[in-house]
């Protein structure tokens, strides 16, 4: 019969080599099954194309047919049949894995289970998950989400041990500096044995002790105009913390280009300041910022001083925002300033409004070149850190 | 009287007070009586024509005097005025 000849000359390979396969990386893992099978238990990693939908849904899944792709379903049938398949499509790398998951999971490899989450995950944030706001698919929304710290110094710090904690999938860092001594007053991530060591490195090492589930993607580098789209685009939102004003007038520049959330503070003596921009459906930087101010106006926190504790309050109300976004839940503070004063221990709120003049945001904004993001005429007045 | 809401960058300006009570009939009035008695606010408030720094937000309770008459909006007794630069620290 032609169909079990096809079925003999595809290529089948057993669980642990799968498993091989898969940990080395470039691999593209197909579930051949119907979506309530793959909602039960999947293989992580596994992109589901079921049978009947096969030609139509496997070139947006796997666009590169020389790539090596991995198939598996229930019991080794159905990926089978879809292998061969594939082959007279063009793929040319093709595996089935022989027993499907049936087989993985006899030899005890792991898979995503019906909560989507591991046993030690399903403890680990039992706490989100027994709130009706966040529950088990809000948990997943966070393991699966990019976030981007724009710092990670005096609001980077606490803003990433709690967006860890929490269990965000990927935390990107971007930080050229290494840890001193005088940081470790409000830099809590860092530690004093690590004074010397890069502060993506410190930090990383931090997050990977707290939850082994973060995935922690180290930026060594300053944002500047050449660099900033392609690293932005990897992730879904960002949190600014920079210390200057040139990086929060770029970053505000190529988020609304690109389209990405930003949660922006900012931090001096016992004040700070908090808002979350949404590029279209509330105002930018600029529009809350038309102008940086002069140099005599925008002291720094190393020139001025900083309440550590302060810059713990506004990393934490960070992370709140992010998760909130992330979750699509309650009221971000978009279209809204929150003051902080430690000192009165006062919150105040003030309305922020979309400028239809913004010349990055506004109803005829022309798009900036990309040399010119970040700019001004008077850029050389900037006073950084 | 209305108070104002002193920033952290102006304090020294202000002898270090985080508001400040003053008189006016409008946002403007109410700032010319804070720069009358710290004078040396004036020239981070205001342009040399007399008009507000664009880098200087200035609220009237919750609300930025841009989207309302600016420097002419009316002040009542117990309003609040605050000033706001934009701040980079991070």
């Amino acid at each position: 019969m032609p169909g079990t000849e096809t079925q003999a000359s595809i290529e089948e390979i057993q669980p642990f080599e799968a498993s091989a396969e898969i940990e080395g990386g470039d691999v593209v893992l197909i579930d051949t099954r119907e979506p309530h099978e793959y909602k039960e238990a999947h293989l992580e990693g596994g992109k589901l194309v079921p049978p009947g939908l096969l030609a139509g849904e496997i070139e947006a899944a796997a666009p590169d047919k020389s790539a090596r792709t991995i198939l598996y379903c229930r019991s080794g049938n159905r990926s089978a049949i879809a292998a061969a398949q594939l082959q007279r499509m063009g793929y040319d790398n093709v595996a089935s894995m022989e027993g499907g998951i049936l087989a993985w999971q006899e030899q005890g490899l792991p898979v995503l289970s019906a909560s989507g989450m591991s046993a030690e995950q399903r403890e680990r944030y039992s706490r989100h998950t027994l709130l009706p706001e966040v529950g088990v698919d809000g948990q997943l929304k966070l393991l699966n989400a990019k976030v981007l710290l724009l710092g990670a110094g005096g609001l980077g710090a606490p803003t990433a041990l709690y967006l860890a904690a929490a269990g965000i999938g990927t935390i990107g860092l971007v930080d050229d500096d290494v840890v001193d001594a005088s940081n470790l007053q409000r830099q809590v991530i860092h530690n004093t044995e690590r004074i010397g060591m890069p502060k993506t490195e410190s930090a990383r090492l931090f997050i990977e002790a707290l939850n082994p589930d973060v995935k922690v993607v180290e930026h060594r580098t300053r944002l500047d105009a050449g660099n900033i789209l392609a690293i932005l685009e990897d992730y879904d939102l960002v949190v600014d913390g920079a210390d200057n004003f040139p990086t929060r007038y770029l970053l505000n520049d190529a988020s609304v280009r690109l389209r990405k959330p930003v949660v922006s503070a900012s931090i001096l003596s016992f004040d700070g300041q908090i808002s979350t921009f949404v590029p279209f459906e509330g105002p930018c930087y600029r529009c809350l910022y038309p102008t940086p101010p002069p140099a005599e106006m925008a002291p720094s926190c190393s020139a001025n001083g900083v309440l550590g504790v302060m810059a713990g309050t506004m990393g934490t109300l960070q992370a709140n925002e992010v998760i909130k976004l992330v979750l699509g839940v309650g009221d971000p503070l978009v279209g809204r300033l929150l003051l902080y004063e430690a000192l009165g221990t006062r919150f105040t709120e003030l309305k922020v409004r979309r400028d239809p003049d913004c010349p990055i945001c506004g109803e005829n904004a022309a798009e900036v070149p990309e040399s010119e993001m970040g700019r001004f005429p008077d850029y050389d007045l900037f006073c950084a850190g | 009287m209305a108070t104002v809401r002193i920033p952290p960058v102006l304090r020294p300006k202000t002898g270090g007070q985080p508001e400040i009570e003053a008189a006016g009939g409008d946002v403007g009035e109410v700032l010319r009586t804070l720069t009358a008695a710290h004078p040396e606010t004036a020239e981070q408030l205001f342009g040399a024509e007399g008009e507000l720094n664009r880098y200087v937000n200035v609220y009237l309770n919750d609300e930025d005097v841009r989207v309302l008459q600016g420097l002419e909006t009316a002040v009542k007794d117990g309003d609040t005025v605050v000033i706001l630069p934009a701040m980079a620290g991070g």
